[in-house]
């Protein structure tokens, strides 16, 4: 398996994309630093490429990048290897070359400005994230032989993640706000990996707001380092979960 | 030497009312309460380290205490250590320890009753219930205590400065950490108080009712568990203080209630929970304060009227000024705040466009506050955006017109 992952790895690496990918995250990143004295201020801009420019990218470059390869894949499956190791290799060889391009993308600027620990959670987080979608572009690659609805299928993905599960949310609290919320709202939001992302980040930067106005519930969940380990470990289970689906459904999906 | 000229004198004067001074040190025969009991109007006397179990002291003549090497006097968790009832007594350089607790007499560390021009200094208060309780007592003067309690349970604990119905008194340059209220005032007027450092009250760092016409400078409430909380007052002045770290659910900068015609000038809030809280207020001026890293900045209830904010700094909250209702009979001009995006056109420092500081969302949280986990979401973003662009929920009045382009160079 590791040597299909370095293949896939090192042909990652070489493409254009991935390239591209870093230099826009790098430019960026170095962009913010320059326009804005203030770190609070970048970090709140970082915030903002993590939680939309990050999803979007890994999931429509994974979905693609598998459909491209698709007859790398076939070729593998004509050798005695069992299909989970051609998938798991591809989705690994993946995260990582996106992982990677984030880190250094985002990281190497951040380095160089000067980082606190809330910047090498930014980059932990945004690392992260970039698993779980991949993940989910593989299920929706999985999902479907042609590209174009694969396609669609992790765009629906990001904009419900992103955007529609949270209004969802919200129209929920709205509808029921005259109960107590505290624990529905955690749990509401930890179905969502960007929401997770997006709470590890707040616990960084708006820490005496989240203080205030909550109950002893969330003043604990918050309080102490609870907090940041629950929502990092729900994202691992969001890395895990869509791929093992899709695992399963490679395994048995005639190609 | 001294005490040899005094009593030499006081041989050669018989009857004279010069003041002698009585010495207590573990040399001397006399006993604390001894001396007490010995001295007259205007005698002093002195105690030279050693530890003093004497149960309850009580002062009822003008005279002074002078603590030498820090004499302890200890109230073995029983009693209330050292009482005052009359005018004209120093106290000095003692260090109480452990007065007993009691909810119905209010023991404390040292009771001042009817004790005028008092003056209270350089003293220590160890786990004492009360530290230093001052009632009826006009002109009293306290200064460089140190007072510290350190139980959690906020029933086992008393206030550490408290005064009830003085006036024209000085609180100056204490230290007070883990009393219930660092500094308790009920009906005391006239009164300035000045470089104190509260923090790590259970309850709240300062915490006055009925009193007015106080001036606060440059004291420092930090990280106390409801923060400051004024009540019922007019013509406070409050000026160079620090607000910071008052983190939790209730927990204020500064709570103001029902208080009008004051001034809060030049203050830092830093790190609160909510920075000012406004129920009730009216006629306040806010001016160059700094506003940096609360959750919110200003919450501004509408039952407040005719406040205005100017020149004061808004940095980094997570929402500047929240607000409960449409009615604005307030004003904020001229006021820095980051999150301004407007442009200058004519160069003049001060933004073109009006900056309305009462975010959508904030409105949002005060009605449901466990939305406040979708905060800085996509959703909630382009929310903000629809309602800056067409106000329908969020006050239209409530805005500064001239918002300032850069922030004020402030303390």
């Amino acid at each position: 398996m590791l040597k299909i992952i370095r293949y896939i790895l090192l042909d990652l690496l070489r493409s254009r994309f991935t390239l591209f990918y870093t230099l826009l995250l790098f430019l960026s990143t170095v962009g913010l630093y320059q326009i804005d004295g203030d770190p609070g201020k970048v970090m709140l801009s970082l915030l903002n490429i993590l939680l939309m420019v990050v999803p979007l990218v890994s999931i429509v470059f994974s979905t693609i990048h598998f459909h491209n390869s698709y007859e790398f894949i076939e070729l593998m499956l004509s050798q005695p290897v069992p299909r989970s190791r051609v998938l798991f290799a591809e989705f690994f060889a993946t995260a990582l070359s996106l992982g990677l391009a984030f880190m250094v993308g985002i990281g190497v600027p951040m380095l160089l400005f000067g980082a606190g620990g809330g910047s090498l959670i930014l980059v932990g987080t945004g690392f992260l994230l970039t698993i779980v979608f991949v993940s989910l572009a593989f299920l929706a690659s999985v999902l479907t032989r042609d590209k174009a609805r694969a396609i669609g299928i992790a765009l629906l993905f990001w904009f419900y993640f992103s955007l529609i599960y949270d209004a969802f949310v919200l129209w929920l609290l709205y509808s029921f706000s005259d109960y107590p919320l505290d624990q529905p709202t955690l749990i509401l939001v930890s179905l969502n990996p960007i929401d997770l992302a997006r709470i590890v980040m707040m616990l960084q930067m708006d820490i005496s707001a989240l203080m205030g106005y909550t109950g002893a519930f969330f003043r604990n969940f918050f309080g102490s380092y609870q907090g940041i380990l629950f929502s990092l470990s729900a994202l691992l289970i969001w890395a895990v979960w869509p791929i093992a689906v899709a695992n399963r459904i490679f395994n048995k999906k005639d190609l | 030497m001294y005490f040899r000229t005094l009593l030499f004198l006081l041989i050669i004067f018989p009857g004279c009312t010069y003041a002698r001074v009585l010495e207590v040190s573990p040399a001397s025969r006399l006993s604390l309460a001894g001396a007490i009991g010995l001295a007259k109007n205007g005698d002093t006397v002195v105690v030279i380290g050693g530890r003093h179990r004497s149960g309850n002291l009580l002062i009822q003549k003008s005279m002074t205490l002078l603590g030498k090497n820090k004499p302890v006097l200890d109230g073995e968790g029983k009693y209330e250590i050292l009482t005052i009832q009359a005018a004209r007594v120093k106290v000095s350089g003692f260090r109480f320890e452990r007065s007993g607790r009691s909810n119905i007499d209010d023991y404390a560390g040292l009771k001042a009753q009817g004790a005028d021009f008092l003056e209270v200094s350089h003293n220590e208060f160890s786990e004492t219930f009360f530290g230093i309780h001052v009632s009826k007592s006009n002109f009293v003067h306290i200064h460089h205590n140190q007072l510290k309690a350190s139980s959690l349970l906020e029933y086992e604990l008393g206030n550490g400065i408290h005064l009830w119905k003085c006036h024209s008194a000085r609180i100056h340059r204490n230290r007070i950490e883990g009393h219930r209220d660092g500094i308790y005032f009920e009906f005391v007027t006239k009164t300035s108080i000045q470089s104190n450092y509260s923090y790590k009250n259970k309850r709240y760092g300062l915490h006055f009712m009925f009193s007015n016409d106080n001036s606060y400078r440059n004291n420092t409430f930090r990280n106390n568990g409801a923060g400051v909380a004024v009540m019922y007052t007019a013509r406070v002045h409050m000026e160079g203080n620090t607000f910071d770290q008052n983190w939790g659910a209730s927990s204020y900068g500064l709570l103001l209630k029902d208080i009008r015609d004051s001034e809060v000038l030049n203050n830092r809030f830093t790190g609160n929970t909510s920075g000012v809280y406004m129920e009730g207020t009216s006629r306040t001026r806010f001016e160059r304060n700094t506003f940096k890293n609360n959750g919110w900045a200003v919450q501004l209830q509408a039952s407040c009227d005719g406040n205005s904010f100017h020149r004061n700094n808004f940095i980094g909250n997570t929402f500047d000024i929240a607000t409960n209702g449409s009615l604005v009979l307030n004003t904020t001009d001229h006021n820095y705040w980051d999150k301004y995006q407007g442009y200058d056109l004519n160069r003049d420092g001060t933004g073109d466009i009006p900056f309305y500081p009462v975010s959508l969302f904030s409105m949002i949280v005060e009605r449901i506050p466990p939305a406040m986990l979708l905060w800085r979401s996509f959703m909630v973003f382009l929310l903000n955006r629809a309602e800056s662009v067409l106000p329908a929920i969020t006050p239209e009045d409530l805005k500064d017109h001239s918002p300032s382009m850069k922030p004020y160079d402030l303390r």
